[in-house]
């Protein structure tokens, strides 16, 4: 049951951070390290701020 | 048996829809509860999606889960991310509801409730989710490229240019009648203007907190912002009370107008960080839980629809709006039933994050049923309030006067009953001196969403202070796009200037970023001041252009999307996209001609324009212009507006040819010629 809860939680959790365009920052570290080894992954502050840009740098593409 | 078992689940609920559907439109004369609007709505979807998003899905496109997306091929856990596909629909609904959707349907609701309705339902089934769902399909196969990009790749490099040229023509309009909605809601109220003055400084406060004191925190922050929001709602009201702050707050819809412009021109100047992030941050949010509460609202509540089904304006002589019902209509309920803003978000993040083709479906079509979901709750909201109110409200000053007793009995002369103690009484529940003449839609559906939200919390003694947090919700979200907007038509313009003056291309560079800002908002806040000043209350000129360019930028996806098919030798389902197109092309064509040349003034831009022009020469001076210089300039806007409109319907018609010959094309070829991504398998799950 709280296990049940906590894992609903996580996925609130989860979609509510994609709906401003921040993805999950564990898969970000664990594609790194599987599949670019050679790179050392991003802080998760600097993860943050480089999403921040790629959102809303070039201008976000909202709706009407 | 267990094949045939959830089929009849899928039809039973196609049924009762379809029950709820026949109730509303046999129950004449007698006033029905919200809920079978609602429970219509829903089975409705349900049923479209089961029977005919799958059937567009597994038959129509081929949809092949064993094929790889570009999420899966691309994979860097930044831009190209395989998203569990319930977290990807919250993504992509948040990036495609907005203001239209809940504006359009209140502005509608002038015909009554049913005519939207059934707009509402046939638009998102038939054209709305067939395009959002396609284009999310074709840029997927496309590794996720922009609908610009493939309309170049698909149709040819002239007609991508047009959809580009097309596509930044209607960022300035969408941006101008944004702008508006919020001068309406904000003007004289100093109220909502404290309100939406007070979001600066704390996305402010939130920006920073996020950037230096707890870097990346959304969550926490997020918390102690809608708190502050609320206790801005507050403090709003005390403000709006007081003698001495209130005339501080209280602002003509000129004064606004001009605010507006500063303020778009320095917040696209300023970090993303700062106040564009931290501001999007709450409006989403505050966005997905205010939908969510207006539909547990409605649930709880079960309002009575007031306004009948259909009203006598349906003959095209109402005062929110002109025009006949067709095309009219088709226009004015642009997002909610189809718009083709939602092909750029389409083609935007959504496929990058596409863990399955597969799940397209569900996304594309199922998100954009949700979005007609919030435009019947928008519908609802306008209909569970007194219909005089809504007149009062909606018409512009020019029609009914500005004294509450004019008004009552201008509207009740329609036959819509009502006193002038109403009038100042809703105005007083809601915290306002006045309700008349607030067209833009936002004002009367917070009304009506107050009119829900305080059946089910605080009662009468809520209303102000509900009233007041929708105003807010619209506004929050309504800035967030004003600013995203004016940037992204600063890089177009960048992009287009940049073809003739190289160095305009530099983004980074100082000067041309400032130059590119200013003529953006120069070009959106000319429009804007045009319709606030208009005494037809603006919504007359600048909100059929703005269904008109959306439905054509539609038809636009959908052309696109039929020579897909083509090109993909299933011509045989091509009526899927045809269908649509062939109805949005009559819409648009049809409302746009008539914009242009219809021969009264109310309708058509070269009529007023005449009119002005023959009034100039017999020396008068016609309201809303004081002086010869400003009848001028009503001329001129006329002319403008004409051409813009003039200018929509070439794009359109251009590609719709492109298109046209590229299908024959195709046709003649006996191969498959679509420009694909190669099919690679999807990697078997490790």
């Amino acid at each position: 049951m709280f296990q049940n809860l906590a894992k609903m939680g996580e996925y609130l959790g989860h979609t509510a951070r994609m709906m401003v365009g921040l993805p999950d920052y564990d898969s970000y570290v664990q594609h790194t390290r599987l599949k670019h080894p050679e790179r050392t992954p991003m802080t998760y502050e600097e993860f943050f701020r480089e999403r921040q840009e790629a959102r809303y740098g070039g201008g976000a593409g909202k709706c009407c | 048996m267990n094949r045939i078992l959830p089929k009849l689940g899928w039809t039973a609920l196609a049924l009762i829809g379809a029950f709820c559907l026949a109730y509303i439109a046999l129950s004449r004369g007698e006033t029905i509860s919200a809920l079978w609007v609602v429970t219509a709505a829903v089975g409705i979807y349900m049923a479209a999606y089961r029977f005919y998003g799958l059937y567009i899905a597994n038959k129509v496109v081929g949809i092949d889960p064993t094929r790889m997306t570009p999420a899966v091929r691309h994979n860097d856990g930044l831009d190209y991310v395989p998203t569990n596909k319930n977290v990807l629909f919250g993504h992509h609904f948040a990036a495609i509801a907005g203001a239209g959707p809940l504006v359009g349907p209140v502005l509608a609701a002038q015909m009554g409730y049913l005519p939207g309705l059934l707009w509402l339902v046939a638009g998102v089934v038939l054209a709305g989710a067939v395009q959002d769902f396609m284009v999310l399909f074709v840029s997927t196969r496309r590794d996720g490229r922009s609908l610009g990009d493939l309309v170049k790749s698909e149709l040819g490099a002239v007609p991508g240019m047009i959809a580009l040229f097309g596509a930044f023509l209607i960022m300035v309009i969408i941006l101008a009648v944004l702008a508006m909605i919020v001068v309406k809601a904000l003007a004289d109220s100093p109220w909502g203007t404290f309100t939406v003055f007070a979001t600066i400084p704390i996305a402010m406060f939130m920006g920073v907190y996020m950037r230096y004191i707890r870097p990346g925190q959304i969550g926490e922050i997020s918390v102690v912002g809608f708190i502050l929001l609320i206790g801005a709602i507050l403090l709003g009201g005390q403000v709006a009370a007081s003698e001495t702050w209130a005339p501080m707050f209280t602002f003509t819809g000129t004064q606004l107008t001009w605010m507006l412009v500063g303020y778009g021109f320095v917040a696209a100047s300023l970090p993303v960080w700062l106040l564009l992030a931290p501001r999007d941050y709450l409006s989403t949010f505050l966005k997905i839980g205010t939908i969510l509460g207006l539909a547990i609202g409605i649930v709880v509540v079960a309002p009575m629809m007031q306004m009948p089904h259909v009203t006598k304006f349906i003959d095209g002589t109402g005062p929110v709006w002109s025009g006949n019902m067709f095309p009219f209509l088709f226009i004015t309920i642009a997002c909610g039933a189809v718009s083709g803003f939602h092909a750029l978000i389409a083609s935007g993040t959504t496929p990058k994050l596409l863990e399955n083709e597969s799940h397209a479906a569900f996304i594309g079509y199922g998100g954009m049923l949700m979005e007609s979901f919030v435009a019947v709750m928008a519908l609802v909201a306008a209909s569970v309030i007194d219909p005089g109110v809504y007149f009062a409200m909606n018409s512009p000053a020019a029609v009914i006067g500005k004294e509450a007793v004019d008004v009552a009995a201008k509207i009740s002369s329609w036959g819509f009953v009502i006193t002038p103690d109403v009038l100042l009484q809703t105005a007083a529940d809601v915290g306002e001196k006045s309700i008349i003449s607030r067209a833009g839609g936002a004002p009367t559906l917070a009304v009506g969403m107050a009119h829900i939200i305080s059946g089910a919390i605080g009662g009468k003694a809520m209303m102000a202070f509900w009233y007041h947090f929708a105003i807010l919700f619209e506004a929050l979200f309504i800035l967030t796009a004003v600013d995203a907007g004016t940037r992204a038509g600063r890089f177009m313009l960048q992009d287009l200037l940049g073809a003739f003056i190289p160095s305009f291309k530099r983004t980074d560079k100082l000067g041309p970023n400032l130059i590119a800002t200013g003529a953006c908002v120069a070009a959106w806040g000319y429009f804007l001041y045009q319709g606030v000043v208009d005494p037809l209350g603006g919504i007359n000129t600048l909100w059929p252009l703005f269904g008109v360019a959306n439905q054509m930028l539609a038809a636009v996806a959908l052309i696109l999307c039929t020579v897909v098919l083509f090109k993909m030798k299933r011509e045989r389902y091509a009526w899927v996209t045809i269908v649509p197109t062939v109805w949005l092309l009559m819409c648009t064509l049809t409302a746009g001609w008539q914009k242009i040349f219809d021969a009264s003034p109310k309708v058509g831009f070269l009529a007023n324009a005449a009119r002005f022009s023959a009034a100039a020469e017999r020396g008068e001076v016609l309201a809303p212009a004081k002086s010869v210089g400003q009848m001028q300039q009503i001329i001129f806007n006329n002319y403008l507006d004409a051409a813009l409109c003039g200018l929509f319907m070439f794009v359109v018609v251009s590609i719709m040819i492109f298109g046209f010959r590229a299908c024959m094309k195709a046709r003649a070829d006996a191969r498959v010629t679509t420009q694909e991504t190669p099919y690679q398998a999807l990697p078997e799950r490790a």
